[in-house]
């Protein structure tokens, strides 16, 4: 089988997904596979970390596909997939009155405060 | 070679940098440095080759390189999948089952030409088509990706009942493959079958693709699981392919129930493989692989 023949034949599997999936991800999705981001644990202790995002019809196949694509080099012993909708993110617009609040409040970090006299072990 | 660990600094230190804790090849040598790990490499089994601490005998050459030419083809047919496969993470799905397999090839093959003072690439590019002992199946085109998946769906699932097997060879060599390619497999028998599921379930096209698939490759299962003198001969160092039959068919006839399919009722084909007897196919196949290595003997980059 040449190229051509190969990329002219390919598998409806892109609007074959939702009558298998049960995935809320997937209902929201008409043209190709939904979004998922990756969490990936590299180690016992540590948290899930966001790796990245890629394409899945359903959670089963995206676990398996982010194994393939962010743990092929030992990073991870644990992953979690999240449908990308799923996920509600600050407005990158709004940044100066969510986050710059905080700077110059001093008295919310430990540091601020002079140790009280007989306290150990601080 | 029973002793993977045994080639420390020597066996990994030539692992290439660029990632930091690289080269330590200590897997637990620290929580958040990431490490190629401490698995058993082809380099590895070169080494002990070099130094004389691992040398099969004729007849276990012969058949790691069955082995090894059964990995090899399907590596190279896999391969042609990158940017061809329905999406981009299926490319790397694919490519990752091909280069997984590569690996088990180049130690199979690099064992097997311990044998005969030949290297893995020897063995890779300068045979000739009648010398290559690879089972039909492994050499059948990609077809759709239906085809691949039922091409795939077969040979993990007899590479797994082998390799588990394999483990157990009373070849030490051998058996230190087979442990390493068995979780590998393990992995491929997964993708394969959720790709049946999905596919036999999915569309009306998806399924008569999946079915036409399955009828296509399953002549080609018979050849798996044929006896001769040489697995005969063998005795433990070896499995005996037809051992392998009952369980492949029971493990096999679960998934395709699960995704309401039948399992094909072809008559098997002829075969040949193990005695260099190919099909049309192999040829192209070998063509491709070959030229470059043949064009620039030698040539590294």
């Amino acid at each position: 089988m040449n190229d051509t023949d190969a990329r002219n034949q390919p598998v409806d599997i892109k609007s074959g997904t939702s009558a298998v999936s049960t995935d809320k991800a997937s209902e929201h999705t008409t043209a190709g596979w939904p979004l998922w981001e990756v969490f990936v644990r590299s180690s016992r202790g540590l948290s899930h970390v966001h790796a990245g995002s890629l394409h899945a019809p359903d959670a089963a196949m995206a676990l398996r596909n982010a194994r393939d694509l962010y743990t092929r080099r030992n990073e991870g012993v644990s992953i979690w997939v999240v449908p990308a909708d799923a996920i509600a993110a600050s407005d990158p617009d709004a940044k100066g009155s969510f986050f710059e609040s905080p700077q110059g409040k001093d008295y919310r970090h430990a540091t601020y405060y002079v140790k009280s006299e007989g306290v150990k072990h601080l | 070679m029973t002793h993977p660990t045994d080639t420390g600094i020597e066996g990994h230190g030539s692992v290439p940098g660029g990632v930091q804790g690289f080269g330590s090849g200590d897997g637990a040598a620290s929580a958040t440095r990431i490490t190629p790990g401490n698995a058993l490499r082809p380099e590895d089994i070169a080494l002990d080759v070099q130094r004389g601490t691992a040398r099969p005998s004729e007849d276990v050459a012969e058949y790691a390189l069955r082995l090894g030419d059964d990995a090899l083809i399907l590596a190279q047919r896999l391969g042609h999948w990158i940017s061809r496969a329905p999406e981009l993470e299926e490319d790397v799905a694919l490519g990752n089952i091909a280069l997984d397999q590569l690996g088990h090839a180049r130690s199979f093959l690099t064992y097997a030409g311990a044998a005969w003072g030949k290297t893995e690439d020897d063995l890779a590019y300068f045979r000739r088509e009648p010398e290559f002992r690879s089972a039909h199946l492994f050499e059948q085109p990609n077809g759709d990706f239906a085809v691949t998946i039922a091409r795939q769906f077969i040979v993990s699932y007899y590479q797994f009942e082998l390799y588990r097997r394999l483990a157990g060879s009373a070849d030490a060599t051998l058996a230190a493959i087979a442990a390493k390619a068995v979780k590998e497999v393990d992995y491929h028998r997964d993708h394969s079958a959720q790709w049946v599921l999905r596919l036999a379930q999915g569309t009306e096209e998806s399924r008569r693709r999946m079915i036409a698939g399955l009828k296509l490759v399953w002549p080609y299962v018979e050849e798996l699981f044929e006896d001769d003198e040489l697995t005969a001969r063998l005795g433990d160092a070896a499995v005996v392919p037809s051992s392998l039959r009952p369980d492949f068919d029971r493990l096999t006839s679960e998934v395709l129930a699960e995704a309401e399919l039948e399992v094909p009722q072809v008559p098997g084909a002829p075969g040949g493989g193990r005695r260099g007897r190919h099909s049309e196919h192999l040829g192209y196949l070998l063509a491709e692989m070959q030229v470059l290595a043949r064009e620039h003997p030698g040539a590294t980059w």
